[in-house]
């Protein structure tokens, strides 16, 4: 089984959002950069669907060079190949980078090196446009099944399981197919110092983008102004715990 | 004609759409009184009322999609059902809550009309351009966004507008059968497993929330808040960290990629308030933060807050309720 990844390099925020002076990126000078906790879900279950069929992950990645660092991270556990499209993320819209996936998966395929499995994160954690995914099935003309928590493959099949209202929700699709993660079904795995050496000797493949950009109509980002804080001090440690009482009784929550 | 999907949960319309119809009736009266349509897909347990709801909240009109095509949920499905509609009541804006199932239908049906669509919209400031704002990174940030193609295609994020109900007559009903491509229902439900009472629906929808973070310290400290929700009749959730290292099980968590919630009353004990857990949070309507560090950004953005360890704190608490009861 064939499996392709594909990751985002993101800030890696936690506190507060800087942008850059132009408002259109987050400024992640001084936080560094990660990628989506979906998507090393989605690496994690690739290695296992490797693993179990004899098959390859190949990790894919549409933006700036510097993503090279995330698709070397990734490589060390265990993945097999990487290629990256070298382009400004500001310039991209999603439908524009379903695109280009679409694009690497096509010529892959051209040249004997097709993938019976795209994974994607459901959602990047910095633009969060849900629909990357999707669009590229629509690109590629096969099924897929969104937001799920874990994905094996059996008899030419994808079988996924997730949250739906209703309760856990089984799908069932034939292969090739696309199919985006959410975090939680599986604990992504640490590198191994061996798998980091073996990943410094892959060579990845760096492109250029198939089409021209339509762009991500956005105006430009925002940060919300701060809130003043207006929270009130019950007290301090155990001696609290009566103003906090007292407190629930107001709110008519005890019962 | 706005179009909107209404997800329904029996008979009645999900409470994240009747915001959605908030945000929608907005619009129409900027736009001078657009009409509002609603489509819904598949089982409709009681015609009559969701009509009557959905009137309320300013639809004049339901399409229901119904056949074989929609016994079981498929987002290529769905969004076939959406587009039909959308052609024929030559919807100029198609929008849908927030929602797992909102954003799949409505990203299936951008994909197939090659529009662009915006996701987890809070706000619009213009018409012509139509401009939006949703939220990004987790909502620390937002961006402006125009939607200049139309139809116009977008989600409402949840909570980020409140459910209005007037007293509009009950909509009017129109069944109808769309066709589905073969392909479409390639992808759709094989088995739906039955819920556990204790996973996360209850948490998305509980008045109470117990939270808990890093400060619990390991896999044992969660005595006292799970003896607090208890106590209070709410539910426990908690923060990335905890899942991550395997404290406790995923669907308690409460953030950007776990639960996001809207309690009355959310009280986090020992989270700092990182980005990805005020994602999911920050819907509570008052929230009673107990933390170490005052400065924690949880502390300065609760309405109420002890400064304390939360293994000192949370039992006293406990044993106060236990002696005002007896």
């Amino acid at each position: 089984m064939r499996v392709l990844v594909c990751v985002k390099r993101v800030p890696d925020v936690a506190g507060e959002v800087m942008l850059t002076a132009d408002e259109q990126s987050v400024d992640a000078r001084h936080v560094g950069y990660t990628v989506s906790n979906h998507e090393s879900s989605a690496v994690e279950l690739a290695i296992r669907i490797a693993d179990a069929t004899g098959g390859s992950v190949t990790l894919l990645t549409v933006g700036p060079g510097d993503s090279v660092e995330q698709l070397r991270s990734m490589l060390g556990l265990g993945c097999h190949a990487a290629t990256l499209v070298e382009a400004d993320p500001v310039a991209l819209g999603p439908a524009d980078v379903a695109r280009e996936i679409a694009a690497v998966v096509e010529d892959h395929a051209a040249n004997d090196a097709g993938y019976d499995l795209v994974l994607l994160g459901n959602d990047a954690a910095d633009s969060g446009d849900f629909q990357v995914g999707i669009r590229l099935a629509y690109a590629l003309g096969w099924p897929v099944v969104n937001g799920v928590s874990v994905v094996e493959t059996a008899d030419g099949r994808a079988i996924t399981r997730g949250d739906g209202p209703d309760g856990e929700e089984t799908f069932s699709v034939p292969l090739p197919a696309v199919v985006t993660v959410l975090e939680g079904g599986v604990e992504p795995r640490y590198p191994s110092l061996k798998g980091r050496m073996a990943a410094k000797k892959i060579e990845i493949e760096t492109r250029q983008p198939a089409t021209e950009p339509q762009g991500s109509a956005r105006v430009r980002l925002v940060v919300p102004p701060p809130q003043p804080s207006n929270v009130e001090i019950l007290g301090e440690g155990e001696a609290a715990a009566g103003a906090v009482v007292d407190l629930l009784e107001r709110l008519k929550v005890l019962r | 004609m706005i179009l909107v999907l209404v997800e329904n949960e029996g008979g009645a319309p999900s409470e994240v759409s009747l915001e959605t119809l908030a945000f929608a009736r907005s619009l129409s009266e900027t736009g001078g009184g657009i009409a509002i349509r609603a489509v819904v897909v598949g089982d409709v347990a009681d015609r009559d009322a969701l009509a009557a709801e959905l009137g309320r909240h300013g639809v004049t009109e339901v399409r229901h999609a119904t056949g074989d095509a929609f016994d079981a949920y498929g987002g290529a499905s769905w969004a076939a059902a959406v587009q039909a509609a959308r052609a024929d009541t030559s919807s100029v804006v198609v929008t849908a809550a927030g929602t797992p199932r909102g954003n799949e239908v409505l990203a299936h049906l951008a994909a197939r009309l090659d529009v662009p669509m915006a996701a987890n919209v809070v706000s619009f400031s213009g018409l012509s351009p139509f401009t939006v704002t949703r939220q990004v990174v987790g909502g620390s940030a937002l961006e402006e966004m125009s939607l200049a193609t139309r139809p116009a295609l977008f989600t409402v994020a949840g909570h980020s507008w409140a459910a209005a109900p007037g007293d509009g007559p009950p909509a009017a009903w129109q069944d109808f059968s769309p066709e589905v491509a073969e392909a479409d229902l390639v992808a759709r439900v094989h088995s739906t497993g039955v819920k556990e009472a204790d996973e996360s629906g209850s948490l998305k929808s509980a008045s109470i929330v117990v939270g808990a973070g890093r400060g619990a310290g390991g896999p044992g400290g969660f005595a006292g808040v799970d003896e607090l929700a208890d106590l209070l009749g709410g539910v426990v959730g908690v923060s990335r960290v905890v899942t991550s290292l395997g404290w406790r099980p995923h669907h308690e968590q409460v953030g950007q990629t776990g639960s996001r919630i809207s309690p009355d009353l959310y009280i986090p004990c020992g989270i700092s308030g990182a980005i990805q857990h005020w994602a999911g949070c920050a819907s509570s309507k008052v929230i009673l933060a107990i933390n170490t560090d005052a400065e924690a950004p949880m502390m300065t953005r609760a309405t109420y807050a002890v400064v304390g360890d939360m293994h000192e704190v949370v039992p006293a608490v406990n044993a106060e309720i236990r002696g005002r009861r007896s």
